[in-house]
C-alpha cells in the first residue's frame, strides 16, 4: 500500500491526519504537483492510496473513510453524513476561500465566503451535548473536518468569533498530537503561503451563476405553456388584420419545368436518395421524403418558387447482391424496386416536382464530367489497394462478399467490413480463412489501382465554404456538429473507384472496368435527375446566387452531404450550387424491437396502407414524433393516443363544431360578426400561435411548428365552451347575436387551421377547405408575411357539409396492429432498432441490434385536468339537453343525435382523464 | 434531482415502505435524526434493504464503491462542457478495464453514477458516444440491469461505428 502526497496539497493534510490517527502502516511518497499517479485521471489528484488489489483511491474522504475501516472502526451514517457535506457542501467553499485568501490576498472576505458552512457546523456542534461531531471521541468526520478547515482556520486572520462552539470543537482537535505532526509535514508551518504554488495550479472556482444548466430532456411536443398574456395593441393589430379579407390572387397552378425566377425566391429542395434495393421503413420516411415533402409544401404555400426532387439510388455492391438473390439482373431489381418506391411515397402523399433514379444516361454524363474536370484540377491521386479476388468468380470481392475468423475474437462468421459478434471492424485482407460467398472458393489478395479525391487538398478550400454556409444557412445543430468532427479530425484522400460492374463506369483508360464508389457517384445523382427533369437543370445546379439548396437526410448522411460532395463540386470548378440548409434528422426507434423485414417486424412503406389507418394520419403522428433535436420512437398505442387526443378530441372536435353550429343554428350561412373584447383576444391569440409555425417553418422546425397549430384548436375548443354559443342561440336578440360572432369566428379559425395543416395533412386540409366551401384564395392570403389570419369566411358566405374528419383508433384494433408488425418474438426480448434511413451515399453496415429494454410509452400523454374540467360539464349540459328534449316529446332523430354526442363526451371526458373509455351504456338503461 | 434519484434507488432495492424524503434530499431515519446527502441516504438504504454486497465486500471495494458516491455527487451535480469532457475522458479510460465501477461486481456506486450521468448521456451525439466508448459500453451495460433504469428513457447505443470507421462500405 503506498500513499502519494504532495506538499502544500491541505487535500493531503486530511490522509496524512488520518494515517496518524490510525496509525495504520503505510508507505508515504512526496511526489510534486504535476506528476501523474492516478492513470485514468486527466489532472493530477492527490491525495492517492495505490491498494493492496493495484486499484487507486483519489478521494481523500475514501482514502481516510478505509484508512479508519482497516483499523477496525466502521464508518457511522452520521459520519458518513459529515463526510458528503464536507465534500459537496463545505469543499466548494473552502476552494473559493483559499483561492482568495492564497492568490488574490483578500484574505478579509474569506469569512463571507465560510459564514454559510460554519454556521450549519456551529449550530450542529453547539446542538449537541457530546464535544464531538459524531460522538464522545473524535471519530473519523472530525479529523476530515479538521483537516479541510485547518489551512484557513489557522490563519490568524480569520477570527472565529461569531462561530465559538467551531472553535471550541477545532481547538480541541487539532491539539491532538497526530494532527500537528500532519499538518506540519503538509504546510511546513509557512501557513497559507505553503499552498500557493498549489493553488496557482488549480481551475479558478467558479460561482454557481456560470456553471452550465442541467440539460433538459422535455419532450418539445408536450412542452407545457402557461396561458399567454395578450396585450390591447396585439389584440387591435389583430382586429386590423382580421378585417384585411382576402387576397384576390388565386394560387398558379404549378407549371413545369420548374426554373429559377429573377426576383423570386428560388428554392431547390432534395431529400436523400433511397437506396433502391429494399422497401423503406417508417424511418426512412420520416428521415428524408416526409421531411422534405412538408417543407416543399409550405415553401409554395409561401410563395416560393421550389423544386423538390429525388429519386432512387441504384449503384452498387448491395444491388448486385440482391439480384443474385432473386435471379434478377441488378437493371431489373432498380426497375422492380423503384416502382415500389414510387407507389409507397405515392400513398404517402409525397409530392415530388419530380422523382427519378441514379441508372440513367445523364449520370453517366454529369459524374464522368465531374470526374475530368476533378482530374484537370489536379485533386485525384493514384494508389493501390490489396484487395480480395475471387479467381473462381473472376471478380474482385466487396467487403460484405467475404466471409472468414475474425481476427479478434475467431468468430467464424465475420463479415469482410464488421465482425457481428465483437463488433470491432475488420479490414477485408484481415480476415482468417476468408471465403467468397458466392461461391464458398479462399480468395487471394491482389492489389488493384485506384482513384482517390484529394479531400485534404480541398480542407481549407472547404471550410472557408463551410464558415460562410454554416452561418448564413439553417443547418441542424447535429448537422454543424459532425462536420466540425470530421474537419477537426483532419480529411484524408477517399477512393472513389471500386472493382465492380454494377455502377457509372470510371471514364479514365488506366481505370477500365472499374466503377464509381457509390459515395461518389450517389449525390451526383441529385444533378442528374434534376436533369432528367430539365433539360435546363444547370439553371438550378450551377446557380449560387439565385438559388437556395436545402438538403434532407438523416444524420448518418451529413459527411457526404457537408464533406465530401461538396468538396467533388469545388474541385470541379464550375459554380456549382452547393448546400446552403442542411437539415438532418436523429433517428426514429421502433417500440421496443428492431425493424426486421425477414422476422416480420416492424412497419414498412408498403404495409402502412394495410393498416386501414388513413395517410394523413400516418403523416401527421411521424411528424408529431420526427426526431427533430433527438432520437424518438414509434409506438402504436402513442399513435393511438394521439390520433384520439390530438385528432380527434382537440383538431377535429373543434373544426367539426364550428361547422356544426354555423349548419344548426344559422341554416349553413356564416353569421354576422360583431366583435367584442373575448373575440379579439383570440384572434390576438390566434394571430401569435401562427406567427410562431411561419417562424418555425421558416427554420424547418417541423414538428415544433406543428404544436402550434394543434394551440390554435385548444383555444378555440376553449373560446366555444366559454361562450357557449348553443346556449345563447336561444337567448334574447343580444345572446343571439353573441352566438352568431362565436360561430362565424370559430368557423374562420377552422379555415385558417385548413391552411395551417396544408403541409402535414393534405387530404384532410383539403377536406375542411370543401366541407366549408372555402375560397381556394385562403391558402395563399393566410401564409404572407409572418402569418395574417383574415375572415376568409364572410357574413353570409354558405358553407357545405360538415363531417367529422378523424375516427377513433381502438384499443383492440391497435393491439392487434402491434401484433401483427411485431413479428414473431416474445414481447420482452431486448432489442432495439438502429434504422438506416435512406442512405444517398452510404448504406452502411447493417446496424447490429444492441440490447435496449422495452420502452415505456408514456401514457399520461392524453390526460389533461383542464379539459376534462371542460368536458364534465359538457356532459352535464348535454346530458340536461337530453332529458329536456325527452320531456318536451321532441322528434326521435334529434333525441337520438343528442344522445349519441352525450355519449362521445362522455368517451372524451374519460379520455381526458387518462381512464380508458367504459363501453357505452345500453340505451334506454337512462330512463 | 435528488429525491427522484433515491426513490428510483427504492424501487430498485425492492424496499416496500417509502421512505419520506423533504425536498433537500434529507430522509426521516426511523431511528435517529434525519440524515441528509445523497450518497448517505443511498448507502443506508442499501442496509435498510439488507444487500451488503452493493457496498462492496471489503474494505477495499467499499473504499472504492464511496469514492465513486462522492464522485457522482460532487461532480455530477452542475458542471460547465469543459467539465463534462474530462469526466467522459477520465471515466473512459478507468472502466477500460472493468465491467463496473468497483471492478467485477455490480455495486450501488454504478446506480447511481447511473442516474448521474443519465441527462449527460441523453444529449451525447452517436459520434460522442463513440468516442467514450467504454463509458458507453459500461452505461448500456447499467441501464439493462433488471430494475435500474425504471423511468428513465433508454438512451440509443448502436454497436457498430459509423463514425470511427474510416472506410464506409458500400
Amino acid at each position: 500500500m503506498k500513499l502519494f502526497v504532495s506538499e502544500g496539497n491541505p487535500h493531503c493534510l486530511k490522509v496524512l491526519a488520518a494515517l496518524e490517527v490510525t496509525g495504520v502502516q503505510c508507505d508515504v511518497q512526496y511526489v510534486n504537483h504535476e506528476e501523474k499517479v492516478v492513470p485514468f485521471l486527466s489532472r493530477p489528484a492527490r491525495p492517492a492510496l495505490l491498494l493492496p488489489s493495484g486499484q487507486h483511491l483519489f478521494s481523500s474522504n475514501a482514502i481516510c473513510r478505509y484508512l479508519f475501516e482497516v483499523k477496525g472502526n466502521e464508518t457511522s451514517e452520521l459520519c458518513s453524513q459529515w463526510l458528503e457535506w464536507e465534500a459537496t457542501e463545505l469543499q466548494p467553499a473552502l476552494l473559493q476561500a483559499l483561492y482568495m485568501a492564497v492568490l488574490q490576498g483578500k484574505g478579509a472576505e474569506v469569512s463571507t465566503v465560510l459564514q454559510g458552512p460554519l454556521n450549519v457546523l456551529d449550530q450542529s456542534l453547539s446542538k449537541g451535548t457530546v464535544p464531538y461531531l459524531t460522538g464522545e471521541a473524535v471519530s473519523l468526520a472530525d479529523v476530515v473536518l479538521w483537516a479541510a478547515l485547518y489551512p484557513v482556520l489557522s490563519d490568524s486572520s480569520l477570527a472565529l468569533s461569531e462561530h465559538k462552539s467551531v472553535k471550541a470543537w477545532f481547538d480541541q482537535v487539532a491539539a491532538m498530537q497526530s494532527c500537528q505532526s500532519a499538518a506540519q509535514k503538509v504546510l511546513q508551518g509557512k501557513g497559507l503561503q505553503g499552498m500557493k504554488s498549489y493553488m496557482q495550479r488549480q481551475p479558478a472556482p467558479q460561482s454557481s451563476q456560470c456553471k452550465a444548466a442541467q440539460p433538459c430532456n422535455n419532450s418539445p411536443a408536450e412542452g407545457e405553456e402557461g396561458e399567454r398574456v395578450v396585450s390591447v395593441e396585439e389584440m387591435e393589430a389583430a382586429t386590423l388584420t382580421w378585417s384585411r379579407g382576402l387576397d384576390s390572387t388565386v394560387p398558379a397552378d404549378r407549371q413545369h419545368p420548374i426554373l429559377p425566377q429573377e426576383g423570386k425566391r428560388n428554392i431547390l429542395v432534395t431529400s436523400a436518395l433511397p437506396y433502391v434495393n429494399n422497401v423503406p421503413h417508417l424511418g426512412n420516411i420520416i428521415g428524408c421524403v416526409l421531411s422534405a415533402d412538408v417543407f416543399s409544401r409550405y415553401g409554395r404555400l409561401r410563395g416560393w418558387n421550389l423544386l423538390y426532387v429525388c429519386g432512387t439510388d441504384e449503384y452498387g455492391t448491395a444491388t448486385e447482391n440482391k439480384a443474385r438473390e432473386e435471379g434478377l439482373t441488378p437493371q431489373q431489381i432498380c426497375d422492380k424496386y423503384h416502382a415500389v418506391h414510387s407507389s409507397i411515397y405515392k400513398w404517402f402523399q409525397i409530392d415530388f416536382d419530380f422523382f427519378g433514379r441514379t441508372t440513367t444516361e445523364k449520370q453517366t454524363e454529369i459524374a464522368q464530367d465531374i470526374f475530368w474536370k476533378l482530374h484537370k484540377h489536379d485533386f485525384l491521386v493514384e494508389d493501390t489497394v490489396e484487395q480480395l479476388r475471387c479467381e473462381n468468380c473472376q471478380r474482385f470481392l466487396a467487403d460484405r462478399f467475404v466471409e472468414g475468423s475474425c481476427p479478434h475474437c475467431n468468430y467464424a462468421e465475420a463479415r469482410g467490413d464488421q465482425c457481428d459478434k465483437c463488433g470491432r471492424l475488420i479490414n477485408a485482407v484481415e480476415l482468417r480463412d476468408p471465403q467468397c460467398k458466392v461461391c464458398r472458393q479462399t480468395p487471394v489478395i491482389r492489389s488493384s489501382k485506384h482513384l482517390f479525391l484529394d479531400l485534404p487538398k480541398l480542407e481549407s478550400q472547404l471550410e472557408q465554404w463551410l464558415d460562410k454556409s454554416t452561418g448564413a444557412g439553417d443547418w441542424t445543430a447535429n448537422a454543424k456538429q459532425i462536420t466540425r468532427s470530421w474537419l477537426r479530425d483532419g480529411l484524408k484522400p477517399r477512393c472513389i473507384t471500386r472493382d465492380l460492374q454494377w455502377g457509372t463506369p470510371v471514364p479514365h483508360p488506366d481505370f477500365d472496368k472499374k466503377v464509381f464508389y457509390v459515395w461518389f457517384d450517389a449525390p451526383i445523382g441529385y444533378l442528374s435527375i434534376t436533369a432528367n427533369y430539365t433539360d435546363k437543370w444547370e439553371k438550378w445546379w450551377k446557380n449560387p446566387q439565385q438559388v437556395e439548396l436545402y438538403n434532407f437526410m438523416a444524420k448518418d448522411n451529413v459527411p457526404f452531404h457537408s464533406v465530401v460532395f461538396p468538396c467533388s463540386l469545388l474541385g470541379a470548378q464550375d459554380n456549382y450550387t452547393l448546400v446552403n440548409h442542411l437539415v438532418a434528422t436523429e433517428y426514429l426507434n421502433y417500440e421496443d424491437t428492431k425493424f426486421s423485414k425477414s422476422r416480420g417486424v416492424g412497419v414498412f412503406g408498403d404495409m402502412a396502407k394495410d393498416t386501414g389507418i388513413p395517410s394523413d394520419v400516418w403523416r401527421f403522428y411521424l411528424l408529431y414524433v420526427r426526431p427533430e433535436g433527438q432520437d424518438s420512437a414509434f409506438s402504436w398505442s402513442d399513435m393511438a393516443m394521439k390520433n384520439n387526443s390530438e385528432l380527434l378530441n382537440n383538431l377535429g372536435n373543434f373544426i367539426n363544431r364550428a361547422g356544426m353550429f354555423v349548419t344548426k343554428f344559422f341554416e349553413g350561412c356564416v353569421p354576422v360578426m360583431e366583435l367584442q373584447q373575448e373575440d379579439k383576444k383570440l384572434l390576438a391569440l390566434v394571430g401569435w400561435e401562427l406567427q410562431q409555425y411561419t417562424q418555425l417553418m421558416d427554420k424547418v422546425k417541423i414538428r415544433d411548428a406543428l404544436k402550434h397549430i394543434l394551440n390554435i384548436s385548444r383555444h378555440g375548443n376553449q373560446y366555444i365552451q366559454v361562450n357557449e354559443p348553443w346556449k345563447k342561440i336561444k337567448g334574447g336578440d343580444t345572446e343571439r347575436q353573441r352566438a352568431g360572432t362565436v360561430t362565424g369566428v370559430s368557423v374562420n379559425v377552422a379555415c385558417l387551421l385548413s391552411v395551417m395543416l396544408l403541409p402535414y395533412m393534405p387530404s384532410v386540409s383539403q377536406t375542411i377547405r370543401d366541407q366549408l366551401n372555402a375560397p381556394q384564395s385562403c391558402i395563399n392570403t393566410m401564409l404572407q408575411g409572418s402569418g395574417t389570419f383574415v375572415c376568409a369566411l364572410t357574413a353570409g358566405h354558405r358553407i357545405g357539409t360538415v363531417s367529422p374528419l378523424f375516427q377513433k383508433l381502438e384499443a383492440d384494433q391497435i393491439e392487434s396492429l402491434k401484433k401483427r408488425f411485431g413479428g414473431q418474438q416474445p414481447e420482452e426480448e431486448p432489442c432495439e432498432k438502429k434504422p438506416t434511413l435512406g442512405s444517398a451515399a452510404s448504406s452502411h453496415p447493417a446496424a447490429v441490434p444492441a440490447p435496449a429494454a422495452p420502452v415505456e410509452v408514456a401514457t399520461v400523454n392524453g390526460v389533461d385536468p383542464e379539459k376534462a374540467k371542460q368536458l364534465t360539464q359538457a356532459v352535464a349540459e348535454q346530458g340536461d339537453k337530453v332529458r329536456a328534449l325527452k320531456t318536451q316529446k321532441a322528434d326521435k332523430a334529434v333525441i337520438t343525435a343528442e344522445v349519441a354526442k352525450l355519449l362521445d363526451l362522455k368517451k372524451q371526458l374519460a379520455l381526458a382523464e387518462g381512464k380508458s373509455p367504459e363501453p357505452a351504456p345500453q340505451k334506454g338503461k337512462k330512463k | 434531482m435528488a429525491v427522484r434519484e433515491l426513490s428510483s434507488l427504492e424501487k430498485y432495492l425492492g424496499l416496500k415502505k417509502p421512505n419520506k424524503y423533504s425536498t433537500q434530499g434529507d430522509k426521516k431515519n426511523n431511528n435517529g435524526p434525519p440524515l441528509a446527502g445523497l450518497a448517505t441516504i443511498a448507502h443506508q438504504l442499501v442496509k435498510e434493504a439488507e444487500r451488503p454486497e452493493l457496498l462492496g465486500d471489503t474494505a477495499e471495494s467499499r473504499a472504492v464503491v464511496h469514492q465513486w458516491l462522492e464522485y457522482s455527487v460532487t461532480k455530477l451535480d452542475s458542471y460547465t462542457k469543459e467539465d463534462i469532457k474530462i469526466i467522459l475522458k477520465d471515466l473512459s479510460l478507468y472502466l477500460l478495464d472493468k465491467v463496473y465501477l468497483a471492478g467485477n461486481q455490480f455495486t450501488v456506486a454504478d446506480t447511481l453514477m447511473y442516474y448521474g450521468i443519465h441527462p449527460v448521456m441523453v444529449d451525447l451525439t452517436i459520434q460522442e458516444k463513440e468516442r467514450y466508448v467504454t463509458v458507453t459500453r459500461w452505461f448500456d451495460h447499467i441501464q439493462h440491469h433488471p430494475g435500474v433504469r425504471q423511468r428513465l428513457p433508454p438512451v440509443l447505443i448502436h454497436r457498430n461505428r459509423i463514425y470511427m470507421a474510416d472506410t464506409i462500405e458500400i
